[in-house]
């Protein structure tokens, strides 16, 4: 019987399967943080268990790590006391730790990829709803909660419900590939099948538009599955997943003999049955820009804000959605998109704050200076990236556009850190939530490309990149 | 965990579709270190201006509501950030059950971890019992909500109600397949990090 990719990856981590109840599966990689740990922790010394396997475990802080200098005492001291608690932790438990000065620090679904960690056909968990981005790798990479955290610590396995299949294809070819990025892609995929359209499924993105994307920019694809509802999103691995994460820090030693197996296994069967399937054609998409509080409020770049009753079609639930957004985000239905001015610009976050991302951003902002109205920022996605991304020359173009140029963390994608939206700023954001508060309290988040983001800080409005390029 | 038990309770009608945990429970309360003392700041940004004063217009400022176990929902509750805090929050805060038509995949999964009953019901019944103003009762054992001489049955896979009605530790149940997971281990080609 033909197999998709995900079933595959599931067969070979069954620890236990009985009918009708959840399966034991196995996890090979448990990546950890400050937020989401301490609990967990703290379960397993009160009923004096141990990590079952430190060797398949690593931590790193960045949710709440400040983005400036680091040298200065922290301020913040309940952010301090965490950072603080996961040192202890992984230091009482044996875990290695990437922390706060380590030149390895960084998001961690930007940090995995980066240092050979993650790998294809594996079980990746972390209490991080974005460790989907992983899937990138072919790998089954999900979001836990604390509770869970705390079982694959103590076990390796976790018991789950088999997730359905769900395919998305993307045909064609993106008319502008600069300007029209993977953030646009998945943008407007989840425009169409709505923020619970994947709930129930992993999703699997295939098609030639996919295996055109560079492995960073199917990490922002497979990153924002968790928007569509997916706790996992994959895609099959190739040449150039293999590539990427060859000579990486931890990249196992035998990995010319994985690739092989891989090769052999890591693609869904021909004529394999899918539960679901959407296929988009990439030709006709254009840079999106979210107008609402949810991931599927996006309208195109040439549009206009739409009335709720377009936005809802006929669904009661979706017009009440879309007024509250709009009245939330101070906004009007019919205004062009590119009428809507901004007063910060965040390129950051695991959904767009890689290399290649600020490569992009950079060719955007170079010679140019940022609107006086609009103030600007980029957090790397790690500190290798920033190393690298200073070794090409980058911070310069930007501070000289009167950006600014910060360590790396989550930073404002979700405001944990000192960054944050004050009530009432209008922010176009690469990152990948636009709920209401989430960059700070009474902040309007849009959604947008790096390169998107980009032109906007030049022009203080959104402009039609496609044009400056 | 403490077995779960019958419950009556009046309903908390909370008619709002793809509430996010980043509403239940906002960023700046994940710091804490512990599992309890969410409650006071769920839904913090609905419920509370920016002085801190509690807006009367938010369902739970409701003295109605103070000893409702039970909040009903609409469609995609829990879509978002993976926090359990968002559980431990609603937990804290009095409630035991959530009803809504659909719920986010980490979210419904992080509630039996916790003792919260999270019941999917179509629109209809949804519909129903957002209008309900009296006590119901809700037993998880026959699977029905109760309210005068009506009844509506839910569905529950029924490994997670033993679970849930017997309050069984999770990890504990594990480590009785320390065999199998061993055995797994042995035979199996994992790839540590640090070769």
């Amino acid at each position: 019987m033909t197999k998709t990719l995900f079933e595959k990856i599931w067969n070979s981590h069954i620890v236990v399967e009985r009918e009708n109840e959840p399966s034991l599966i196995y996890i090979d990689r448990h990546l950890v943080h400050e937020v989401t740990s301490p609990q967990a922790f703290d379960g397993l010394r009160v009923n004096h268990r141990k990590v079952r396997r430190p060797d398949l475990t690593v931590a790193t802080i960045d949710h709440n790590v400040p983005t400036t200098d680091r040298s200065l005492p922290m301020i913040d001291e309940t952010s301090s006391t965490q950072i603080k608690t996961l040192e202890k932790n992984c230091k009482d438990f044996g875990i290695k730790l990437f922390g706060i000065n380590d030149p390895n620090q960084g998001i961690v679904h930007v940090i995995g990829p980066q240092l050979g960690i993650t790998l294809p056909g594996s079980t990746i968990v972390c209490g991080d709803s974005h460790t989907s981005t992983q899937g990138a790798f072919g790998a089954f990479a999900f979001g836990i909660g604390t509770s869970e955290v705390e079982h694959t610590l103590a076990t390796q396995t976790l018991w789950l419900e088999k997730p359905k299949t769900f395919e998305i294809l993307a045909t064609g070819k993106r008319k502008n590939s600069f300007a029209v990025t993977s953030k646009d892609i998945i943008l407007s995929i989840i425009k169409k099948i709505g923020t619970d359209g994947g709930t129930g499924h992993v999703l699997e993105y295939r098609g030639d538009a996919i295996s055109d994307l560079s492995m960073e920019q199917r990490m922002t694809i497979c990153n924002m599955s968790i928007e569509a509802g997916s706790r996992a999103g994959l895609i099959a691995p190739d040449e150039k997943t293999f590539d990427y994460l060859n000579n990486r820090q931890y990249t196992p030693k035998n990995y010319n003999d994985l690739i092989d197996d891989w090769k052999n296994n890591l693609m869904s069967d021909t004529n394999s049955k899918f539960d679901k399937s959407f296929t988009i054609d990439v030709e006709k998409i254009e840079p999106q820009v979210s107008w609402g509080t949810n991931p599927a409020m996006v309208s195109n770049i040439t549009g206009k804000i739409p009335t709720p009753e377009e936005f809802g079609q006929n669904n009661e639930i979706q017009i009440q959605s879309a007024k509250k957004a709009l009245a939330y985000m101070n906004l009007e239905s019919e205004t062009p998109i590119m009428e809507i001015p901004i007063d910060r610009v965040f390129i950051g976050s695991c959904t767009n704050a890689r290399l290649e991302d600020l490569i992009d951003a950079a060719t955007i902002v170079k010679g140019k200076v940022v609107n006086p109205n609009v103030s600007a920022m980029v957090v790397p996605g790690s500190q290798m990236v920033k190393l690298e991304a200073e070794k090409l020359g980058l911070d310069k173009i930007f501070k000289d556009a009167n950006f600014e140029w910060r360590e790396s963390g989550c930073s404002m994608c979700l405001g944990m850190n000192p960054d944050i939206l004050k009530p009432g700023e209008r922010c176009a954001s690469t990152s990948n939530r636009n709920f209401e508060g989430r960059q700070g309290s009474g902040g309007q988040t849009h959604l947008v490309s790096p390169v998107m983001a980009a032109s906007a800080a030049i022009a203080g409005h959104f402009v039609d990149v496609r044009e400056w390029s | 965990m403490k077995p779960f038990s019958k419950i009556i309770s009046i309903i908390t009608p909370f008619d709002k579709a793809n509430v996010d945990t980043d509403q239940i429970i906002p960023k700046q309360f994940l710091k804490l270190i512990v599992k309890s003392g969410f409650g006071k700041f769920l839904f913090y940004d609905w419920r509370f201006d920016h002085e801190g004063q509690p807006k009367n217009d938010f369902i739970l400022n409701d003295p109605t509501y103070k000893d409702s176990k039970i909040l009903v929902t609409n469609e995609n509750f829990g879509c978002g950030s993976s926090r359990e805090h968002a559980v431990w929050a609603l937990k804290d805060f009095g409630f035991n059950v959530i009803i809504s038509p659909s719920f986010a995949d980490i979210f419904y999964s992080n509630c039996f971890k916790n003792g919260v009953l999270p019941i999917i019901l179509d629109i209809k019944n949804i519909k129903k019992l957002l209008k309900i103003k009296d006590e119901v009762e809700l037993d998880l054992n026959s699977q029905k909500i109760i309210f005068g001489d009506e009844f509506i049955n839910f569905e529950i896979d029924s490994h997670r109600k033993i679970r849930l009605l017997e309050g069984l530790d999770d990890i504990d149940l594990t480590l009785n397949e320390n065999e199998k997971i061993q055995n797994f281990e042995k035979n199996s080609p994992i790839v540590s990090i640090f070769e």
